[in-house]
C-alpha cells in the first residue's frame, strides 16, 4: 500500500465528518420540539411523541436508510445517497437526543422550578433562563458520547453508496487485496476521529462545571 | 405503497427465516460475548501489565471501531492471512467481540460499585480471589449490571442487521432481496421494520421495568 492509496481514505474521512456533523445538527435541533411534545400537557401529543421515539429507536439504522433510499427513493421521490443517509441518521439522532435532553431536564432539582415559581417567572422564562442553561451542562457529556456513537453509526451509509470512510475502505481492500491492513487502518481512523470529540467534551465540561454553580 | 395481504403471506416465511437467523446470531454473540466481557473486565482490573494491556487493547478496538468495520475486518480482512470464515461464523465473532468490549465496561463499573467493605470482609474471611468474585462480587455486581446488559442486547439485536454487508441471509438481506426481485422495496422493508419493532419494543419496555425494579434495591 502506497501513500496514494491513502487519498481515497482521506476523502472518505471528510464525508464521514460531514455526515456526522449534519446528522448531529439535525438531531440536536429536532430533539427540542420532540422533547417539548414528549413533555406536553396534551396526552395525545405526549403519546404520539413517545410512539415516534420508540419506533425510530426500535428499527436498526441500516433498515431506516434502506427504507428511505430504496423504499421512498425508488417509489415516491428520488433521493441521493448522501441526503438519504442524512435524513435517516438525523431522524435517529433526533429521537436519541430527545431522550438525552429528557434525562438532563429530569435531573434538575425541583427546587429550581419552585424558586422560579416563587419569583413569578413565566413558563417560557423558566425554561429559557433557568432550566435550559443547567440542562445543557448536564446533557453535554452524554451528547458527546452519543456524537461519538453517531460517528461510528455513519459507517452504515456505505451500504447505500455514500463514499465515506467504510465505503472507501471496502473499495480499497478490493483493489489492493489487502483487507487486513485496509480495515485495520479504517478502524484506526474512526478511533482517531473520536479522540478530539472526547477531548473537547472534557474541556467544555470542565469549563462549564466551574462557570455554573450547583 | 403498503403490502397487501397476499404479499405479506407470501413473504412472511422468508422474513421469519431471516428473523430467526438474526435472533440466533444475537443469542450466540451474547452467550459468547458476555463471559468474554467479564474476562476483559477482570483483565483490565488485573495487576499484571501484559494482561491489562492486552485487555485494554481488545476493549478499545472493540468499542472504538464501528461494528460494521469489525465485521468487514474479520470477513474480508482475515482471509488475506489464510483464515477464511463463513459469514455466520464471522458475524458471531465480530458481534461477540463488540459485545465483550461494551459489556466489559458495564461489568467493570458494576463490580466497582460493590461497596468496598464487602471486599474487605471477603479478605477477612479468608476467601481466595476466585471465591471472593464468585460469592461476593458477582452476585451483587451483576444485579447492578442487569438493566444495562439487557439494554445492550437490544443494540446487538439491531446490530445483526449489519451482517447484510457480509451476505448473511438475515432479516434485512431477506427484505432487500424481496425488494430487488419484486421491485416492491418499500412494503418489503416495512415488513422487516415491523418484525424488528415487534422484538425491540417489548424488550425495551422490559428493560424499563427491570431498571425500575433494580432501582428499588439500589437505594442504600
Amino acid at each position: 500500500m502506497s501513500l496514494t492509496d491513502l487519498l481515497p481514505l482521506l476523502r472518505g474521512l471528510t464525508w464521514t465528518v460531514a455526515l456526522t456533523a449534519g446528522a448531529f445538527l439535525i438531531g440536536a435541533v429536532l430533539g427540542v420540539p420532540l422533547l417539548a411534545a414528549r413533555q406536553s400537557r396534551l396526552p395525545p401529543l405526549r403519546f404520539l411523541a413517545m410512539v415516534i421515539i420508540q419506533i425510530v429507536r426500535a428499527i436498526p439504522p441500516i433498515l431506516w436508510l434502506f427504507i428511505i433510499f430504496f423504499g421512498l427513493g425508488m417509489g415516491v421521490m428520488p433521493i441521493s445517497p448522501f441526503n438519504a443517509a442524512l435524513v435517516g441518521l438525523g431522524l435517529i439522532a433526533a429521537a436519541n437526543m430527545a431522550e438525552i435532553y429528557r434525562g438532563a431536564v429530569a435531573s434538575i432539582h425541583h427546587g429550581q422550578f419552585e424558586a422560579s415559581a416563587a419569583l413569578d417567572l413565566g413558563r417560557w422564562s423558566t425554561l429559557r433562563d433557568i432550566v435550559a442553561p443547567q440542562a445543557f451542562r448536564v446533557a453535554l457529556p452524554s451528547a458527546a458520547s452519543y456524537l461519538i456513537g453517531l460517528m461510528k453509526e455513519t459507517a452504515v451509509a456505505s451500504t447505500i453508496g455514500v463514499a465515506e470512510l467504510a465505503y472507501q475502505g471496502n473499495q480499497l481492500s478490493q483493489l489492493t487485496y489487502r483487507g487486513l491492513e485496509v480495515f485495520a487502518l479504517v478502524g484506526l481512523f474512526y478511533v482517531l476521529l473520536s479522540l478530539p470529540i472526547a477531548w473537547l467534551s472534557r474541556v467544555a465540561d470542565a469549563y462549564l462545571q466551574t462557570k455554573v454553580a450547583r | 405503497m403498503f403490502p397487501s395481504y397476499d404479499e405479506i403471506s407470501a413473504w412472511l416465511p422468508d422474513l421469519l427465516g431471516g428473523l430467526s437467523i438474526s435472533l440466533q446470531v444475537t443469542a450466540l454473540s451474547l452467550l459468547i460475548g458476555i463471559p468474554f466481557g467479564l474476562l476483559l473486565a477482570l483483565g483490565v482490573l488485573a495487576n499484571n501489565r501484559v494482561v491489562k494491556g492486552l485487555s485494554l487493547f481488545l476493549v478499545e478496538i472493540g468499542r472504538g471501531a464501528p461494528a460494521l468495520v469489525l465485521l468487514q475486518f474479520i470477513y474480508f480482512g482475515l482471509p488475506t492471512t489464510g483464515l477464511t470464515l463463513g459469514s455466520y461464523t464471522a458475524a458471531v465473532i465480530a458481534l461477540a467481540w463488540n459485545t465483550g468490549a461494551y459489556t466489559s465496561e458495564i461489568i467493570r463499573a458494576s463490580l466497582q460499585s460493590v461497596a468496598h467493605g464487602q471486599r474487605e470482609a471477603a479478605v477477612a474471611l479468608g476467601l481466595n480471589r476466585l471465591d471472593e468474585l464468585r460469592y461476593v462480587l458477582l452476585p451483587q455486581g451483576l444485579r447492578v449490571a442487569l438493566p444495562a446488559l439487557l439494554g445492550f442486547s437490544i443494540l446487538i439485536f439491531q446490530g445483526t442487521s449489519l451482517c447484510f454487508t457480509i451476505a448473511l441471509p438475515e432479516l434485512v438481506s431477506r427484505a432487500y432481496e424481496i425488494g430487488s426481485t419484486t421491485f416492491r422495496y418499500f412494503p418489503a422493508l416495512l415488513c422487516a421494520g415491523v418484525l424488528y419493532a415487534s422484538i425491540s419494543i417489548p424488550t425495551a419496555l422490559l428493560v424499563n421495568h427491570v431498571e425500575k425494579r433494580a432501582g428499588l434495591y439500589a437505594h442504600r
